[in-house]
């Protein structure tokens, strides 16, 4: 384990050697009760965190990173309880402090700056109200104008310009970015020397996240307020924080200066860390084709990695020569000015997708790239004829979708398959890994139940899963063995197509990278033609011949990746490349 | 906002009617004569019996009856009961004393239900989560009557603090008991909810987020935890409402109430038609406006919820 270095370079003067640490973590423990006995969530960590600093926490979900950042505010999940070691705050320890002394310690020595601005504001009381009380409770102010005063400029410092007119509004009529910004504005209400910010833009657009990192950067340097960050990103902790903890399984692998961890990081999972993250990824993933390889998962890998590098160039022409035939070829969808028009109650209308075209060449993949609220979902639920198109003409296959009825659509519908985002709540948990796979060859009557069986064995193989979970249940798999599970279904009628809708989104990187080679592995191998929906241009990246940047229910750009990522010509597309986290950073070589 | 309840106020009306026919239907369908149970042991004079049939319209077919009953409903006429007393008098009667009785068991469930649930809730799994537990199964389990006569004994004759039956006009001190037994019912379930949901709401993240910012425990609790928690609770205490107006039988029966249970039995004991068909009208209106103001209150409990126009 290294020691943390304290100085990152010239700019960082208020450090000296002597000073006492804001706060410092000494053998942190903390363990969760379960029925197996108690389960180390953190098993001896050591962060050191100088006044005016920013650190950053990096690690997968899991890693113990939420539950560090929650043992230093005390405020621990259900059985959670620290077990072990000292959180020195400026010389105290809270982990001896009661609960009363900590109530005067959070909100007003330590702010903090929940990950989900979905689920953190009360959704019955409006948003002046829970402001309000924060600076009630830390006695920044008293009597109602004052505090109602003190709290429009905590909103107005967090960049809400209409603070007065929206203090009586509820939570529900903010956007996310909004109430993003009313979080940190609650957490810095009482100006705390130690700012937590777990995740604070996770659940956020590309976009809307870069504004307000860079609102809570400047904000924080002004106020003088140490920031202790806390992402899964790797890309966006080096671009935020001067130092940097990468935590595994409960134990931090590695600290130090950011910019010297993604140099030349030292421990094996920063390194794969590193080499997985999207956002930091140049080239698109290159089938291997070989699926006995995948077959043997994370020691594969490794190998993957070095196969790759070694003809890297001669798979890279031979996929783009592969696109080239495919575009002479005809077309699996096309797409014509679709258009799709909401009927809102009270308000009229409203446009969610406005005269899109496209086509995707056989056996290729194409993304669709947008901000929450483009319209890039209502596309895949069209195309999936889940959703009737307002106008416009949909080709599957030779097909056109709108005459499809009947017996026909449901032909089609075998040759066009699905994967969605969340793989917790697309699974059904009362179905078993096997009836799940096999239910859409049940409901095309494919074959005898032996035979299905057969089929579901070659699918989890497919997908690396061992044939053992079959009789296994959603709740006991891990977020990327769902995924994989949901990518087996969804072939498992050997599809032609497959509509991926944000289906890499809510998986850690490592994760991600494994479900994005599987994939192109896939494609090679049974000659799929994916529609990629994302959000996240630096996916797009590593799995896409060709990209379609939506905004407002309109393509404003349509190109090869390439071209995309190297010559943007839309400004809107130029933003969103510029706030993928991490893309400014060099790699050394 | 009026826009939706001018719409729910005209779909109660296909609603009523529908219910009325049904009702209007079924008490024409119950076997025996009215007039002729009426008299019991004794024969009446058939002149005497052909003047109360036309009396009460029997010598007419039934689609006569109902349009001859609607016409009168519309002129604010709900007929005359078989003691002479016209229905609008017994239901003016009887409403107000069940109206006292089932606020006072909603207090007593509201209070004990939702102070008991939120410590359930907040110590769950200790000791007093599961005695209420045990308490809340014995009380579900019991039938009302065994519950209503068990209470009459020990609170009435052997303690002597209430009279066993409501006396005449049915005042408040006598109104307590029945309302204590009627309250053990929902208690148990108001309970049960208010405990899963203040559960299920300490483990939301904006309570953690409320500690967060520095709020104190006793301030966490009501604000956060109970104020979010009572959603669904208040909304099943006013469905629950709606149920104990439309009056509680077998308890009215037992204490002896003379309130919209009890009468409503001996009504349909003795065909009497139009006090039958009266009363289910009327119940069947206080339903349809519980529900509504059911509805309102989700959006003054809730603000996400906003009826369009």
């Amino acid at each position: 384990m290294t020691e943390i270095v304290n100085t990152t370079g010239v700019q960082q003067t208020a450090v000296d050697i002597g000073e006492r640490p804001l706060l410092e973590i000494k053998g942190l423990q903390v363990g969760f009760n379960t029925q197996d006995g108690v389960i180390k969530a953190v098993d001896g960590i050591d962060i050191t965190l100088y006044r005016g600093q920013s650190l950053a926490i990096v690690g997968e979900s899991g890693s113990g990173k939420s539950t560090t950042a929650h043992a230093i505010i005390k405020l621990l999940p259900g059985t959670g309880h620290i077990s072990g070691g000292q959180i020195l705050l400026d010389g105290q320890d809270l982990t001896k402090t009661s609960e009363k002394e900590m109530e005067a310690i959070r909100g007003r020595k330590i702010g903090f700056v929940p990950q989900d601005p979905m689920s953190n504001l009360n959704p019955v009381w409006s948003i002046g109200f829970q402001v309000e009380e924060a600076i009630k409770a830390n006695g920044i102010a008293s009597g109602r104008k004052e505090v109602k005063k003190r709290a429009i400029e905590v909103l107005k410092q967090a960049g809400l310009q209409d603070a007065d007119r929206r203090l009586k509004q509820f939570p529900h009529q903010f956007s996310g970015g909004m109430r993003q910004r009313v979080l940190i504005g609650m957490g810095l209400a009482a100006d705390p020397q130690l700012l937590i910010a777990d995740e604070p833009t996770s659940a956020l657009d590309v976009t809307v996240q870069r504004v307000i990192l860079d609102h809570l950067e400047s904000l924080t340097r002004e106020l003088g307020t140490t920031l202790l960050f806390i992402t899964h990103d790797l890309g966006l902790a080096a671009e935020r924080a001067e130092q940097l903890v990468v935590m595994y399984k409960g134990k931090v692998v590695e600290s130090g200066p950011s910019a010297q961890i993604l140099k030349d990081p030292q421990h094996p999972y920063t390194q794969r860390l590193v080499a997985a993250a999207p956002s930091l990824a140049s080239r698109r993933i290159q089938a291997t084709g070989s699926i006995a390889a995948a077959e043997s998962g994370m020691k594969a890998d490794a190998s993957h990695v070095a196969g790759e590098e070694i003809d890297l160039i001669a798979t890279a022409e031979a996929r783009a020569e592969a696109v080239e035939a495919a575009a002479s070829a005809p077309p699996a969808i096309v797409v014509e000015d679709l258009t799709k028009v909401f009927k809102i109650r009270g308000s009229g209308e409203f446009t969610a997708v406005d005269n899109v075209s496209f086509q995707i060449p056989k056996g290729t993949t194409m993304a669709l790239v947008g901000e929450s609220g483009s319209g890039k979902s209502t596309v895949a639920k069209m195309l999936l004829k889940l959703e009737d198109a307002t106008s416009g003409k949909i080709v599957v296959g030779g097909k056109d979708l709108a005459s499809t009825t009947g017996k026909e659509l449901f032909q089609l519908r075998s040759r066009m398959q699905p994967v969605f985002q969340d793989p917790y709540g697309s699974l059904n948990p009362l179905r078993n890994i096997g009836n799940t796979i096999s239910e859409p060859l049940s409901t095309h009557k494919y074959g005898t139940k032996a035979t299905r069986r057969q089929r579901v064995h070659e699918l989890l193989d497919q997908v690396s899963l061992p044939r053992t979970l079959i009789s296994r249940y959603p709740n006991e798999l891990s977020g990327g063995q769902r995924q994989r599970v949901a990518i087996a279904r969804a072939l498992a009628l050997k599809p032609e197509i497959v509509v991926l809708d944000e289906a890499v989104s809510a998986l850690d990187v490592l994760v991600q990278a494994q479900i994005l080679r599987l994939l192109a592995d896939l494609q090679s191998e049974l000659g799929l033609t994916y529609l990629f929906i994302t959000h996240d241009l630096a996916v797009v990246r590593v799995i896409a011949d060709h990209v379609s940047v939506m905004q407002r229910g309109k393509i404003v750009e349509k190109a090869t990746t390439d071209e995309v990522f190297d010559n943007p010509r839309e400004q809107y597309t130029r933003d969103l490349l510029a706030a993928i986290p991490g893309a400014g950073i060099e790699l050394g070589a | 906002m009026a826009g939706y309840i001018v719409r729910r106020v005209l779909q109660a009306i296909p609603v009523l009617l529908g219910t009325t026919f049904l009702i209007y239907f079924m008490v024409f369908a119950m076997p025996g004569d009215p007039i002729v149970a009426l008299f019991g042991d004794k024969t009446p004079p058939p002149q005497v019996i052909e003047a109360l049939r036309e009396r009460y319209h029997l010598d007419q077919p039934f689609i006569v009856q109902y349009f001859i009953f609607l016409g009168n409903i519309f002129r604010g006429d709900l007929g005359v009961s078989f003691s002479g007393q016209p229905v609008s008098e017994v239901l003016a009667s009887t409403f107000p004393v069940t109206l006292r009785l089932a606020a006072l068991a909603i207090f007593f469930e509201m209070v004990a239900g939702i102070t008991v649930g939120l410590i359930s809730g907040l110590r769950k799994g200790g000791i007093f989560d599961a005695s209420a537990l045990v308490v809340s199964l014995i009380l579900i389990s019991l039938p009302i009557f065994v519950v209503a006569f068990v209470a009459q004994y020990i609170f009435g004759i052997q303690l002597g603090w209430f009279r066993t039956t409501v006396g005449i006009g049915a005042p408040m001190q006598d109104l307590i008991l029945p309302a204590l037994v009627l309250a053990t019912i929902s208690f148990a379930q108001i309970s049960r909810l208010t405990r899963a949901s203040v559960i299920d709401t300490e483990g939301q993240d904006f309570v953690r987020t409320a500690a967060s910012k520095g709020l104190s425990r006793n301030r966490i609790v009501p604000v956060h935890i109970l104020r979010n928690s009572l959603i669904p609770v208040v909304t099943y205490l006013a469905v629950d409402f709606g149920t104990l107006m439309v009056g509680a039988t077998v308890t009215e029966g037992i204490f002896n109430v003379p309130g919209v249970g009890r009468t409503l039995y001996q009504a349909i004991i003795r065909g009497e038609g139009p006090t039958v068909v009266a009363f289910v009208t009327v119940m069947v209106l206080i339903y349809l406006v519980v529900n509504l103001l059911v509805d309102l209150l989700y959006a003054v409990l809730d603000p996400r919820i906003r009826y369009a126009k």
